[in-house]
């Protein structure tokens, strides 16, 4: 077990499993996808209050969770990148946090087309979606920190730090919106949020939830790979590999 | 440990007197602030009503903007005469090192904000009750500020064009200090209870006693090397 996470660790290894595992994983995806979206577009029942707009939840939410997903587990690679200075979880980091600032910007927009039919707007200030708006800005002050700096080991580096600071402030910055909120207005969302779910939906949902995670997963180790390729261009086994 | 002591307030000391030799730039930051604040009578409203609504954000937002306007500067002389390789090759831990040159800088421009404020809430027409939450505010929120801006600094004083993208790293960070200060502030006039806010804060900047220190001095060592 642990000989096979010290394979994996090395880039030679990863790079070779990966690309047994992608299809793999593709596949699943495809598959998850499909199956999610059929039970949550034709078999779940409309929602006796929302109709049939209550089923942009199936994207809505999955996307929200990933969003903060990808964000823990950066700040966990970069952890692991600080105390044991292994390369390969600095690849993965940085080839999440695109994909992990658009689901955020997905979550958003979303959330915000849903919003308009719901409540009669576009966008509230609201605990929730202003913390997920803040989060969409931590990504985008991380991926414009990595690109500013040219030396990718310093980017890393720079970035990881970054994350890493920006992860005590996901916790305060969610919780304080909320408390700040509620003095001034009731909550709107915890009310709508919490209907006692009926496994009809449930199901299409954690199904979605699961396709994300996986497309997720996919992306990611076809973009660590890429990134892979880039960085070590010049070491033995890459030229083994392509001659 | 009295190495370490005597290093500290060296560095304290000439990061004042480095200061105070540029007393023209000293006041720069406050004039920001206060030209920040009197922007808003004249492009929002001048209703004195509505002034005292946002007058906690108005002027929690220009402190914001002042202390990452004043911060910029806060390791760039230091990077370019070579003064900060020095602070990092010395054999004092750069962590204590750093907290000193932060210490200096919220001495020279945070400080002063605490003098400045009373004006700004007497020309927004702030209640007495809320003016005096403002201070406290500033007195545990300023140095906060400058404690988490100096990681974004420490990141970014490599870089060439560090000012705009120190803005994006930095003022995300700064959303929850604004949240409970502005909250106390609006609570204070509203003759609510803000002990609550107030200690939040407090605890914030312990916080960032503990753990800035040492990010930015993690953070020195990457832009340096």
């Amino acid at each position: 077990m642990w000989s096979f996470f010290h394979k994996l660790a090395s880039p030679k290894h990863f790079y070779r499993i990966s690309g047994k595992l992608i299809p793999w994983l593709g596949a699943i995806t495809a598959l998850l996808f499909v199956s999610g979206l059929y039970f949550g577009l034709f078999k779940a029942p409309p929602d006796y209050q929302q109709g049939e707009s209550y089923r942009i939840m199936f994207v809505h939410v999955p996307a929200a969770w990933m969003s903060m997903f990808i964000y823990t587990f950066m700040a966990v690679l970069y952890a692991i990148h600080l105390i044991w200075n292994i390369k390969l979880a600095d690849v993965m980091a940085s080839s999440s946090a695109a994909m992990g600032a658009s689901f955020t910007f997905l979550a958003l927009v979303t959330g915000s087309l849903w919003g308009k039919p719901m409540w009669g707007t576009w966008w509230v200030w609201d605990a929730r979606l202003t913390s997920e708006l803040i989060l969409l800005f931590l990504y985008l002050g991380y991926i414009a920190l990595v690109s500013a700096i040219e030396d990718k080991r310093t980017a890393a580096r720079a970035g990881g730090l970054l994350i890493l600071v920006g992860v005590v402030n996901i916790p305060i910055i969610h919780y304080s919106v909320e408390w700040w909120n509620t003095l001034h207005q009731g909550p709107t969302v915890t009310k709508l949020d919490k209907p006692s779910i009926h496994p009809s939906m449930l199901l299409p949902l954690l199904l979605m939830a699961l396709a994300f995670q996986c497309y997720y997963f996919t992306l990611v180790l076809v973009r660590a790979r890429t990134e892979l390729l880039e960085r070590e261009r010049r070491s033995a086994w890459i030229k083994e590999l392509f001659g | 440990m009295n190495g370490l002591a005597s290093a500290f307030f060296a560095i304290l000391r000439r990061d004042l007197m480095l200061a105070f030799r540029h007393r023209g730039e000293l006041a720069n930051p406050l004039l920001f602030f206060l030209i920040i604040v009197t922007l808003y009578p004249l492009g929002v409203s001048p209703d004195p009503e509505l002034l005292r609504k946002i007058a906690p954000g108005v002027i929690w937002i220009a402190a914001l903007l002042a202390a990452l306007f004043s911060l910029e500067n806060l390791f760039r002389g230091d990077f370019d005469d070579g003064s900060l390789e020095q602070m990092l090759l010395s054999p004092q831990p750069l962590s204590v090192l750093v907290v000193a040159k932060v210490l200096a800088h919220w001495l020279v421009s945070g400080l002063p904000m605490l003098f400045l404020a009373p004006l700004l809430a007497l020309l927004l027409d702030m209640p007495s009750k809320a003016a005096w939450a403002l201070e406290t505010t500033l007195a545990i929120g300023t140095p906060l500020l400058s404690l988490i801006g100096a990681i974004g600094v420490a990141l970014t004083v490599g870089l060439k064009r560090g000012g705009i993208l120190l803005t994006l790293l930095i003022l995300p960070l700064y959303i929850p200090v604004l949240i409970f200060a502005t909250n106390a502030v609006a609570a204070a006039g509203a003759g609510m209870p803000v002990e609550g806010q107030l200690y939040f804060l407090a605890a914030l900047l312990v916080l960032a006693l503990t753990l800035a220190p040492v990010a930015i001095a993690a953070a020195l060592r990457i832009s340096m090397s």
